[in-house]
Parts: structure tokens; sequence; C-alpha cells
């Protein structure tokens, strides 16, 4: 469907993002909040890399440090063959115009004083994308690309609906013709309808401009719609990483297990086995040793506890590209293992 | 797609300025708001009094007249005259200029001050943040009429260095709404998105975080123009403001201090003067910030 190569278009290495916790009297720093602990991952160019994960496991705080919002602790974030965080102030400015970002809340990712017109022109002009007499074509015809009527571009975005203020933020981040758009639960504020809406949209802008994303959702019906390549994070760590495909039929890491048992099926006739897991997430700010899953997964040992899994590919039981972060990976699928509810 | 063609007609008939329109409904609302009215009629009025008033007044309001001295109101001197025979209502026109001037700029300038200082802090956060902030609670940390009366007794005593003394401790105030304000904003995810598009800091401060944080800054200002008359007329009416025999209404109620008990009608009228002035000032800040913070009504 996609126009998948092979060649990577962003290349994270190692990225760590921790947020300084300050306290005592003389506000020095007392611990960090792990929020993203040394992942890496690629995005290939034009395919789509979803990231999914619970509240606080830190999908959306990789999307901000991969575009500097927020500096990265540490790693490496190679777009296009360069170092985006090795970049100073004003190149990273330049490069913004091949990385975008479309956000959750389309009720606060406009400026509620600013027209359509002065929105899309102020991004071609921050870029300087066109001449300036051709502003006003292109922002007609990001009007038509997004769905939006040219009528509607004095407006204001309060004179518009959630789904229009979305494709709003669709059309801005189209106006610099970027590379690569990170969608942040870019439609996680939307209702069901206008959610597919929103999606086919994003898809169809995929294919007619060779779009690679990032998707970062927790919704996994909107993921399984949208992705072309899944990768499932827990806790700041990646825990498994497959094409759609595998992740959804064969997943090997319990947690994913569990999270895809979580989907809802829509027939009363399937009983489907449902895990539940017990306890809450650990805190970020003192993450579990070993596996960071141990404390919850039913299948957890002496050796989870004490040794952090890898991402690793088994061959045998795996498709090529389908890694997961789990010592026994083997044991389980064999039966060898037995949960431990 | 049907969302976006629903309505066009509709919503074709007008064009919404949110704007314009934050503006007539702060106009609605504040004209129902009858002692913010008062104040605001007030204000207009002295204002037109210290434009047009100085011509209007036949007398001198520097020119003792012996003859004159010490009479109380009549219908030749509406307020009477002062131990020189400088008729007092005519000086009190002439004041009125001096307190508004000094009143508007002091604020003017330590508004603009404060705003880029409180902006800068509540952007930048970190260690910028901690300095400014830091220097802005030592300011905060002298009662504004102590601190401005340092400054004036460093400066010397003038009309100009009141302004600069009543700019520097209105500073800290406008800074500290402005920053707390700034957090706020620049955690939104359009200040996000225009930083994402590669937008300069500038651009992000003054273009997309200022617009959005105003009604604090003028509901403060209105306000302060209150506290900054007030101070002004306290230097003056100490000595180090406005020097004699310029009819500013502070340095009037001194010299007026004197004759207290046998002529109170000297002290009274700048008195009466001053109180009308912040009274107006404080009813209309008030209207103001009621109608634009509701949420911060007490």
């Amino acid at each position: 469907m996609t126009t998948t190569t092979d060649t990577e278009l962003l290349k994270v290495q190692n990225l760590k993002q921790y947020f300084p916790i300050k306290g005592g009297v003389f506000g020095r720093k007392v611990n960090d909040v792990k929020a993203v602990d040394d992942i890496s991952f690629e995005v290939k160019a034009g395919e789509t890399l979803s990231i999914v994960g619970e509240s606080g496991c830190g999908k959306s705080t990789t999307g901000r440090a991969i575009l500097r919002l927020d500096e990265p602790t540490a790693g490496q974030v190679e777009f296009g063959g360069k170092d985006l965080l090795a970049l100073s102030k004003k190149e990273m400015r330049k490069m913004r115009k091949n990385l975008q970002i479309i956000f959750q809340d389309p009720y606060a990712s406009i400026n509620p004083r600013q027209t359509v017109r002065q929105i899309l022109s102020e991004a071609m002009q921050i870029q300087d994308v066109l001449p300036k007499d051709k502003r006003e074509e292109r922002i007609k015809e990001l009007m038509k690309t997004v769905g939006l009527g040219e009528h509607q571009i004095d407006r204001f975005p309060h004179e518009f609906s959630g789904g229009q203020r979305q494709r709003i933020g669709i059309a801005r981040a189209l106006s610099v013709d970027p590379q690569m758009i990170i969608c942040d639960e870019s439609v996680s504020a939307l209702d069901v309808s206008i959610q597919a809406q929103v999606l086919n949209l994003l898809k169809k802008l995929q294919r007619e401009l060779d779009l690679t994303y990032l998707f970062i959702s927790h919704d996994l019906g909107v993921v399984r719609h949208i992705s072309d390549r899944v990768l499932v994070m827990y806790l700041g760590k990646i825990v498994e990483i497959a094409d759609k495909k595998s992740l959804f039929d064969n997943p090997k890491h319990p947690y994913t297990k569990t999270l895809l048992s979580a989907i809802p099926v829509p027939d009363p006739t399937v009983e489907k086995e449902q895990i539940i897991l017990k306890g809450d997430v650990p805190s970020p700010i003192d993450p579990p040793t070993g596996c960071r899953f141990h404390t919850r997964c039913p299948f957890a040992t002496d050796k989870c506890i004490q040794e952090t899994p890898e991402l690793r590919n088994n061959g045998d039981l795996m498709k090529d590209g389908h890694r997961a972060a789990c010592h026994y990976i083997e044991e389980i699928e064999s039966g060898e293992m037995q949960p431990n509810y | 797609m049907s969302e976006t063609t629903a309505n066009v007609s509709k919503e074709e008939k007008k064009r919404i300025n949110p704007q314009i329109e934050s503006l007539k409904n702060v106009w609605r609302k504040l004209k129902t708001n009858y002692l913010a009215m008062a104040g605001g009629i007030l204000i207009i009025l002295f204002i037109i009094t210290a434009i047009v008033g100085p011509w209007l007044t036949t007398l001198d309001p520097n020119m003792p007249n012996v003859q004159a001295r010490l009479q109380g109101p009549s219908s030749e001197f509406w307020f009477g005259t002062d131990h020189h025979g400088r008729d007092i209502f005519t000086r009190i026109v002439h004041g009125m200029s001096i307190t508004l001037y000094i009143g508007f700029f002091s604020v003017a300038i330590g508004m603009v001050l404060g705003v880029v200082l409180g902006i800068v802090a509540g952007y930048y956060g970190r260690r910028i943040d901690a300095v400014i902030m830091r220097i802005m609670d030592v300011l905060l940390a002298f009662p504004g009429i102590l601190l401005a009366l340092g400054i004036v007794a460093v400066l010397g005593g003038s009309i100009n260095n009141v302004i600069i003394a009543i700019s520097i401790f209105s500073i800290p105030v406008f800074a500290r709404i402005v920053r707390g304000s700034t957090l706020s904003v620049r955690k939104l995810e359009y200040v996000d998105a225009v930083r994402a598009l590669g937008a300069s800091d500038f651009r992000i401060i003054f273009l997309h975080i200022l617009p959005n944080i105003l009604s604090p800054i003028i509901v403060q200002a209105t306000l302060h123009i209150a506290t900054a008359v007030l101070t002004a007329t306290g230097l003056s009416f100490l000595g180090l403001g406005a020097q004699p025999p310029t009819p500013e209404w502070g340095a009037m109620l001194a010299s007026g201090r004197n004759y207290m008990w046998d002529h109170p009608h000297i002290a009274l009228f700048p008195g009466l003067a001053i109180v009308l002035v912040v009274l107006a000032f404080n009813l209309f800040g008030d209207g103001v910030r009621d109608t634009l913070d509701p949420k911060i009504k007490s």
C-alpha cells in the first residue's frame, strides 16, 4: 500500500530523556524521572511506525525529544544522516522544515488569535518555503488538500469544530513540505467518526506526498488501522517491535500480549482470554531493576529481576525484524513456563 | 468530509474577529458595572481637565498675592487661597496634569520593563528565571514608598526622578504577574507547534505569548496607576518629589499642614483631589479586572 523503501529516514540511538527532580533547601537535583531510558529504533522512509503504550510510558516524550521540543538527556537522533542533537539552535530551526508534528488537542494546538490564513502564511514565512506571491495560492491548495473550503481561510479557530481544527493543524504541518510528521496522539481527542476521517486523510496524504509518519497512540484499534510497524513501550523502554501483522498475530512479550488482550472483540460469541495485570505501573523515578515489567509479569523469575533483557529475535519463532525484550520468549511459546497469576 | 461543508451559508454571514469581539464583550460587561463606569467617567473628566483646564483658569497658579492670603472658599477663590495668596482651585487644576503625567508614565515604563523581564524569566526558565525573579523579590521586599524614597534620595527630588523611582518599584509587580501567565501559556501546544515550525524565540514571545497574556497586564496597569499617584504625592509631601512652587498636590498638602487648625481648606482640597483620582482609578481598575479576569474576583 505505502511505498516503503529500506532507507532509514530517522534513526534513534540510545535516546534518554531524564527530567530532574529538584528538592531540598538548595534546590539540588535529588533524582530523575526516567521518562525515556535508552531506546533505539529506526523509521524507514515512507512507512508508518507507531509507538504504543499506556499513559506515562514515554511515547510522547520520545516524539518531543526527537523534535528537540524538550532537549534529550543523551543519545543520537539521526535524520536523513544528520544528527539533530548536534545541530546548533539556528541549524535546527532550518531542519525543522523536514520534520513536523501534529498534536493531540486541537483546541490547544492552534493560536486562538490567528486566522487560518495567518497560521499557514506564518509557517511558510518562518521557513521561507515559497516566494511571497505564491503563498496565497499555496494556502488555498493546502485548504483543499486537508478538506477545508477556501471560504474558511479568514476564519478564526473558534469558528471550527474539533475535527476541522485538527485539519488546520495538519495543513500547518504540511505547509512547509516536511518529509516526516510525528503524530502525537493526533486523533485521540476526536470522536470516533471524525477519527476515521482524519486517519483516512493522513493515509491519503502519505500516499500522495510520500510522507513518513511516527504515529504515537494508546489506541490499538487506530494503530492497527494506520501502521506498517509497531513499537511497544513500557516504562521508558521498548519491549517489542515488529511489523503490524506479526505484532498483532504473534506477540511475543508478555506485556504486548496483555495489551492486545485488552482490545474488545465486537462479537459476543467469541470468548477471549483477558489477561488482567496485578498492581500499577511502577514509578519511572525508581524503575524496577532488570526487566521493568517483572513486578507485574506472570512469568517473572529471579533472572528477570537481575538481568535487563535485550531486544532480540529468535529466527524460528519470529519473522525478520520482529524483536522482543524478554528472557523467556522460547519457554513461554513452548508452554514450558506457565503464567503465575 | 461533510463536516467541512455543513453550515457554510450560515457561517458565511458574519465574520467574527475574536479580538474585536472580545473588546466588545468587555465593553458590554463593563457598561453594566456602574461603579466602574463612574470611575471611568471621572478619569475622562480628569484627563480633560488636565488638558484644557490650564487655559480656562484666569489666575497664575504660582503668583503670590499677599493681599489675598489664607482666605476661605468664596465666589472669587472657589477653594480659597494658601499662605502666599495663591488660588488653590487654580493650583489643583494645574496640578492635575502633573499627577496624571506621573501616574501614566511611571506605570508605562514600569510595565514595559516588568513585562519584558517577566516574559523572559517565564519563557527561558531555569537560571535566567532564578536570577531575574530573585532580583524582583529583593525589590518587592521593600515597601513601595520606602524604595521610591531611597531612589529619589539618591537621584534628587524632581518630578522625573519620581517617575523613575515609581517605575522601578512597579517593575516587580508586573514581572511577577507576567511570569506566571507566561509559564502557563508557554506550555500550550500551539507554542510548541510554532517552535516545531522553527520560529525564533522573539517571534514566539511577542507574537504568540504576549497577545495571549494581555488581560492581567491591562488589569494590573489600571490598578497600579492609583498606587503610583499615591506614592508620587506621598514623595512630594515628604519634600522629595516636585519642588515648590510647582502646584503638585502632595507638596500643596505639605504646605497646608502648617495651617491645618486655622485654615484647613489649604490641605483639604488637594487631599480631596488625591482621594478622588485614586478612587477613580481603583473603581475603574476593579471593574476591568472583574470583566477581564472573572476568575480572580476577590
